[in-house]
């Protein structure tokens, strides 16, 4: 079922990752990133991973959600790991078969890069997974906000991140709706060719767009109803704090990080 | 009405469904549900939202797959066959909530088309189904050519009806089909329903809150609550229950109210009343008696 997507889905929780402000959050998580592709060493690279085992075990994602999210990305996965393989080059070869080599160097690289990317994806999800959409729109407003000063429409942006993060799961609703009311009219969306599948779909875009257009100007006239008038001045319900735990996240993140750079000094078990 | 000789047209056994199986969305919509009716039975589904029926009705023809449990058409299980799931498909048609918004032909004809068509009909047989559709949904002929999407509100349900009726389904399931009309638009569905219904000895299930419909049509009442059938029986056998409808928040037809109010007060009328004609029959005899 379409229900079962899990692409920007948050599970509601009450755990300290869930508690993190969403800046934190945010912040934290492009620290991640960076800090995953500046560990070049086997033992910086290992902390990472003990690391995102710990965030994920804080945050009681089961694993089986967390690697749910892999699904989309696992041509690009394969496809990667091949080139790795053959085309990473090296020394120590291992099997060589007329232009096919390859190499003790390209297996270790390409095993590497592909947990990397597991990891890439894996943490990213934890942020979409632990914190609501509307939060994290509004963590993205106030980090944003400097840039106001420059005349960068930021609420705007952040009012239409936050509009169409909520429409994903209506939209996803009203799919499943449309294709069971296209099914009992003995539609046929699994069986033919390219061609015959890419016709079997109109029934399903055609009201689907139909009905998104009339749910956008719904919304439009319930804002406009409601006297929105932008972000000048607007105060919120929620107001996002950044509390104790935060800065404790902080210093935990500095600490892995100030490793990381250690570890690199050393150059030991380059990879 | 249950004839012990003849069979079931459909039946469930057991049924139970689950959405969001393993995530924390999990949710047990329908929980063993028995369920049999028999062909030209006229049945109404009320429950809260939430309470189950919908999921219920779209195992009726196979859109949904119990996670345990069985249903049954002409007793043989539909998920037996893809075959004879895609029968079964034509069998029963579901009419879903709101189903002016499955429109999406660029003309009224087509879109009425589009089930028979995927019957693997002969264009003949097509026009003759989507021109007999059309007359049970008493939509004008010179409409046609229109684009579904110029047409207003209520002719839009009644174009989507007759999408499924093209494909003459021997049981038509309705999900509140009169929701959001006015009372004319609710009232043309509903006859337009009852004329499918005699012309084709057709088997009707249908959805719905409105008690006064319900009272007036149906020959079977079946109340669905936190994903169970709770009530089973005639409208007479139902409604003569009305503090249990009450309790569980659903309000029993104005006219049955006020009889039974009547009695409460000592008048000596018939407790089966569920229509304002049978309301009015009643005070009037009681008038008569009076009188004389």
């Amino acid at each position: 079922m379409l229900k079962d997507i899990t692409l920007g889905q948050y599970f509601p929780g009450d755990t300290i990752v869930h508690r993190l402000d969403p800046r934190t959050k945010l912040i934290l998580t492009m620290v991640y990133i960076t800090a995953l592709f500046m560990a070049n060493v086997l033992p910086a690279f290992l902390l990472m991973i003990i690391v995102l085992m710990t965030c994920l075990a804080l945050s009681k994602i089961k694993a089986k959600t967390a690697l749910k999210g892999i699904k989309p990305v696992v041509f690009i996965l394969v496809f990667m790991t091949l080139l790795n393989i053959f085309f990473y080059g090296g020394d120590t070869i291992l099997i060589q078969f007329y232009v096919i080599v390859i190499t003790k160097e390209g297996i270790l690289r390409a095993v590497y890069m592909a947990v990397r990317l597991i990891m890439l994806i894996v943490g990213s999800f934890l942020l979409t997974y632990t914190t609501s959409p509307i939060a994290l729109t509004d963590g993205i407003e106030k980090l944003l906000n400097p840039l106001k000063k420059l005349k960068a429409p930021v609420h705007e942006l952040a009012m239409m991140m936050s509009i169409a993060l909520r429409f994903i799961p209506t939209l996803i609703e009203e799919t499943d709706k449309i294709m069971s009311a296209q099914k009992s009219r003995g539609a046929d969306f699994e069986s033919g060719g390219l061609v015959k599948r890419a016709k079997a779909i109109l029934p399903i875009i055609i009201p689907l767009f139909i009905s998104a257009f009339r749910r956008a100007d719904e919304l439009a006239i319930a804002m406009e109803s409601r006297c929105y008038h932008g972000g000048e001045g607007r105060t919120r319900m929620k107001e996002i704090k950044t509390s104790g735990i935060d800065y404790a996240a902080y210093a935990f993140a500095g600490i892995i990080v100030a490793s990381i750079i250690l570890l690199r000094r050393t150059g030991l078990w380059m990879i | 009405m249950k004839g012990a000789l003849s069979l079931p047209l459909i039946r469930t056994e057991k049924l139970t469904h689950t959405y969001s199986i393993g995530t924390p969305f999990e949710r047990v919509a329908v929980l063993d549900v028995d369920f049999e009716m028999e062909k030209g039975e006229y049945l109404a589904i009320i429950g809260h939202t939430g309470s189950g029926k919908s999921t219920f009705i779209q195992h009726l023809n196979g859109l949904l797959k119990p996670n345990s449990g069985r249903v049954f058409f002409e007793e043989r299980d539909i998920h037996d066959s893809k075959d004879w799931t895609r029968q079964v498909r034509f069998m029963v048609g579901i009419v879903f909530q709101y189903p002016e918004y499955q429109l999406f032909e660029s003309t009224l004809y087509d879109d009425i088309a589009f089930g028979p068509r995927n019957m693997g009909l002969s264009e003949n047989e097509v026009h003759l189904r989507v021109m007999e559709a059309a007359g049970f949904a008493s939509i004008d002929i010179s409409l046609m050519d229109k684009s579904p999407f110029e047409l207003s509100g209520g002719l839009k349900r009644r174009a989507a009806i007759a999408g499924v009726i093209a494909m003459q389904p021997q049981v038509l399931v309705l999900d509140e089909p009169t929701a959001g009309l006015d009372p004319q638009g609710r009232e043309e569905i509903i006859s337009n329903i009852n004329e499918y219904k005699r012309a084709h000895d057709a088997t009707i299930i249908m959805v719905t809150h409105n008690m006064e419909e319900v009272a007036k049509n149906v020959n079977r009442i079946v109340i669905f609550e936190n994903g169970g059938i709770v009530m089973d029986g005639s409208p007479g056998e139902v409604f003569s229950q009305s503090e249990r409808l009450l309790e569980m928040d659903l309000s029993p037809p104005q006219a049955t109210l006020i009889a039974q109010q009547l009695i409460k007060l000592g008048l000596k009328i018939d407790k089966d009343i569920y229509t304002l004609s049978q309301l009015r029959f009643a005070l009037n005899k009681l008038q008569s008696h009076k009188n004389n």
